[in-house]
């Protein structure tokens, strides 16, 4: 029970850094690195702790964990994807972009 | 002291919860609010999982499964609305 909220606990400081991310980050593609990351390591141990701290609930658990795992990052990846279709800018310190780069080979070859 | 523990990661969880709202009562573009919309979510099924915990009901935990559903499918419907139109 005891170790089952220590896990509980990491994981809510977790969900607190994941949404101070989204608040402070300067663009829209690092607050969803921000978010999408940590909110993911922080939900799975704060149901983690759920399921070792309360018995009886434990299956339900493990698939809601294993639901997030699975879609967090689809829709993450999703959400990326149009910020990029459309042209949302990047911030001014960005170093290198691999998809423009690839749109712009694709369309000389067209 | 567990059950204290599990309060105080509650309480630090809703105070998570509280600070993606400003980033989308601000935030510039459309892709900013729903990215505040999926954190919003995946942390409030975090907090419905606590509440079903504490509360001993094993079948609040359905909540937050099919909430995880429909936020997922949410998210991906506003991301296809932004890319290429409906």
């Amino acid at each position: 029970m005891l170790a089952g909220s220590i896990l509980t606990l990491i994981g809510s400081l977790f969900l607190l850094l994941g949404a101070l991310g989204i608040l402070r980050m300067p663009d829209v593609y690092n607050r969803m690195q921000a978010g999408t990351k940590a909110t993911t390591l922080g939900s799975i141990l704060f149901l983690t702790g759920i399921g070792i701290g309360y018995c009886g609930c434990v299956w339900k658990v493990t698939i809601l964990i294993l639901f997030i795992l699975f879609t967090n990052p689809l829709s993450s990846h999703a959400l990326a994807r149009a910020a990029h279709h459309m042209k949302i800018a990047l911030t001014n310190r960005t170093v290198i972009d691999r998809l423009r780069e690839d749109e712009a080979t694709e369309e000389d070859k067209c | 002291m567990a059950n204290l523990l599990y309060t105080i990661a509650g309480i630090i969880a809703f105070s998570a919860l509280l600070l993606p709202l400003l980033r989308m009562i601000k935030g510039p573009t459309p892709a900013d609010r729903a990215v505040a919309l999926d954190v919003m979510t995946i942390i409030s099924i975090s907090l419905i999982a606590l509440i079903a915990a504490m509360a001993g009901r094993a079948i609040y935990l359905d909540v937050a499964l099919v909430y995880a559903l429909i936020s997922f499918l949410g998210v991906i419907a506003v991301a296809r609305y932004i890319e290429r139109g409906l």
